[in-house]
């Protein structure tokens, strides 16, 4: 009986966002026409480009795994009733923390055993995320300051203060007296994560690395303290109703900061998990990479829940990555990106198909009065 | 000297010009109650189909027109979403951004067949000394590095304010940016005005990429607007939503990023040009933290309106 319920509400929740993916493809299958090419042809090669054989979908989850991170970040956010749009810059600040953790460490104690080097890298990333969160958290909980106004301002600092410090301070040209150059130093050789195809050949030519796994575990870990403590039952009770919350003696403000924290973690995570186990350097960055924004995306589609999030960051890994085949068949990769707008668009508007069937029930009603008269 | 400064008094003319339209149209969207954050969107929008227009009409200003179009009709899908159905305003934006962004890039591989930036166009607005005022000295000099897209700006400033502040329908804008469940009462239509000035907003913001691209570099290129959507948003809360305040901060981040381009020329190049670059971003946080006069939004914005709802 009882699992039969939650079978309901699971279908209730997926109903949707499935639905919302699928128009999305539709639309999307319109654009490829308009370019002259087949919608068919078109989603093969995305599916064959992102998960025909193992070395391709060992890349589709090294596109994923950044994803899962910001899409926590986000869907955590959103459960305290906070809209993180800049995990953008908290993934940037993690990223920089990581690199000048590496650095740091390496030069005070030598070579670190890699099982003590790695998570002190990560849990540097880590910080880093939070720091950069907790200002906006800070500000909101203390002054009233609206939080997507703060971390979209935050999110532009995040990159010329990362592009600071890539310049000067961490820069190969300061640390190791080379040519100035356009990165930082690189990460320490044992506070790198390894890549699958060291240890199975069969992931070919693809870069994904064990960083996948943190972000796996990065979700349960999400996903336990949103369900299963006291601290996830107060996050959640002041995302839903924070009067109520205050009411009951859930204290908001510490709440929000909190909240802001653990998502500003996940953020900085998917940036130390890209620099240790695929960039192993920070690079200058005039322009964001987007993992933030599209995070955004993963946790609507995921509804903000930790296991949706896993779902949906594949999702978007097997379009980010099936794009380069689909680019290869000469098809434009940004109708991509057309497809992911038109999702967030159809999730936003959650209540077009409602506003649709309105209509539908106004006009049968109408029909209904005629037939009468 | 005096040329020097004549130049970076152009220059910030110049570079705060995409970001005047773009944050009265700011002003219009959240003083009526609907917060934008897709003006970033719209304005690449704006960028993109100003370009087409001019190439293949080979009329800059039928470009400014079409971009002014194409906003609105950007701006429809913020209205429909925001307003009709009550959706997320904030999630709505970030999916104009992203889709706009791809859109446009999508049709420079179609009509163009290439990615990165078109050719330029050869007929932009550029430009132009004044007739009798160049002959003034120093006035001469700065006016003929304006754009008339500068002049344009200005005037924006003028019309919004008259139009926000001196006729009833900016007061009806006002109240249902307030007030809207008063201004329900007092017969004023709420969606009709949130519609009007969403549109608005489009307009506004399909201009600013127009001055964006035909008024500056005469051609398009990918992601070319790289967060002036944002920074006009920052300057709009930093203005305090109002027209005359927003034409201000707008100055003053032109200036900014005018003196980090000439900072060499200035004797300023001991200053990393990282710290003037996130100076919009800091005063922004700062002034809605209440450290430089506090910046209150509408109380209304961001909020949808539920007709009959208590």
């Amino acid at each position: 009986m009882e699992r039969d319920s939650k079978l309901k509400t699971f279908v209730e929740n997926i109903k949707f966002p499935l639905l919302a993916i699928l128009l999305s493809f539709l639309i999307g299958a319109l654009f490829i026409i308009w370019t002259g090419n087949n919608p068919l042809v078109a989603y093969g090669a995305l599916l064959s480009g992102s998960l025909g054989g193992l070395d391709r979908f060992g890349q589709t989850l090294l596109k994923t795994t950044p994803l899962i991170f910001t899409g926590l970040a986000v869907s955590f956010a959103f459960r305290c009733g906070l809209f993180n749009i800049g995990a953008e810059g908290q993934y940037v600040i993690g990223a920089l923390t990581t690199v000048a953790a590496g650095y740091i460490f390496n030069s005070i104690f030598g070579d670190l055993p890699r099982f003590i080097f790695i998570p002190l890298v990560m849990l540097a990333g880590a910080l880093g995320g939070a720091l950069w969160a907790a200002i906006a958290g800070f500000l909101k909980s203390k002054l009233g300051v609206h939080e997507v106004i703060t971390t979209i301002m935050l999110n532009y600092t995040s990159i010329h203060v990362s592009n600071f410090f890539v310049r000067t301070a961490l820069n190969p040209s300061t640390l190791e007296g080379t040519t100035q150059k356009a990165y930082t130093v690189l990460l320490p050789e044992s506070a790198r994560l390894t890549q699958l195809k060291e240890i199975i050949p069969w992931f070919g030519y693809s870069s994904v690395h064990t960083g996948i796994f943190i972000a796996i575990i990065c979700a349960i870990i999400a996903y336990f303290i949103l369900f299963k403590t006291t601290l996830g039952y107060e996050i959640r009770s002041v995302g839903q109703n924070s009067h109520a919350a205050e009411y009951g003696g859930i204290s908001v403000s510490k709440n929000l900061v909190l909240a802001m924290i653990i998502s500003g973690m996940f953020a900085g995570l998917a940036g130390a998990t890209q620099v240790a186990g695929l960039n192993y350097k920070v690079d200058m960055a005039p322009i964001s990479p987007g993992y933030g924004f599209t995070g955004i995306a993963v946790a609507l589609v995921g509804k903000n829940h930790p296991l949706g999030v896993l779902a949906s960051a594949l999702l978007f890994g097997i379009l980010s990555n099936g794009a380069r085949r689909m680019q290869i068949e000469g098809i434009p990769k940004e109708v991509v990106g057309i497809i992911q707008g038109i999702i967030i668009i159809f999730i936003a508007g959650e209540r077009i198909i409602k506003f649709v069937s309105e209509i539908r029930e106004r006009r049968n009603r109408k029909c209904n009065v005629e037939g009468v008269n | 000297m005096l040329s020097i400064i004549i130049a970076v008094v152009a220059s910030a003319l110049r570079l705060a010009t995409p970001l005047i339209f773009a944050s009265l149209g700011g002003v219009f969207s959240e003083r009526s109650g609907v917060v934008n954050i897709a003006l970033e969107g719209i304005m690449i929008n704006g960028a993109f189909f100003s370009i087409l227009t001019t190439e293949f009409t080979d009329s800059p200003w039928l470009g400014v027109l079409v971009a002014a179009i194409v906003g609105i009709l950007t701006s429809l899908i913020l209205a429909f979403l925001a307003v009709h159905l009550k959706a997320d305003q904030v999630v709505t934006g970030v999916a104009i951004n992203l889709l706009s962004a791809s859109f446009t890039a999508f049709l420079l591989e179609i009509v163009w067949h290439r990615s990165g930036q078109t050719d330029p166009v050869e007929n932009a607005i550029r430009a132009k000394p004044l007739p009798l005022i160049n002959k003034i000295p120093i006035i001469g000099d700065l006016t003929s590095q304006l754009t008339p897209f500068v002049y344009l700006a200005i005037l924006a400033v003028i019309v919004s304010y008259y139009v926000l502040y001196k006729t009833p329908f900016g007061l009806r804008v006002r109240a249902v940016g307030e007030h809207p469940r008063a201004a329900d009462t007092v017969g004023i239509n709420v969606y009709k005005i949130r519609y009007i000035c969403v549109m608005i907003s489009g307009a506004l913001a399909g201009i600013a990429g127009s001055a964006l691209s035909l008024g500056a570099i005469s051609l398009f290129r990918e992601g070319m607007t790289a967060g002036k959507g944002f920074i006009a948003l920052a300057a709009m809360i930093f203005g305090k939503w109002h027209p005359v305040g927003a034409f201000l901060a707008c100055l003053f981040f032109g200036f900014t990023e005018a003196i980090q381009i000439q900072a060499s020329t200035l004797g300023l190049g001991f200053i990393p040009s990282e710290f003037l670059q996130i100076i919009p971003y800091v005063a922004t946080i700062l002034a809605l933290a209440g450290v430089v006069g506090r910046a209150v939004a509408p109380a209304a914005d961001g909020v949808p309106y539920e007709k009959g709802e208590r």
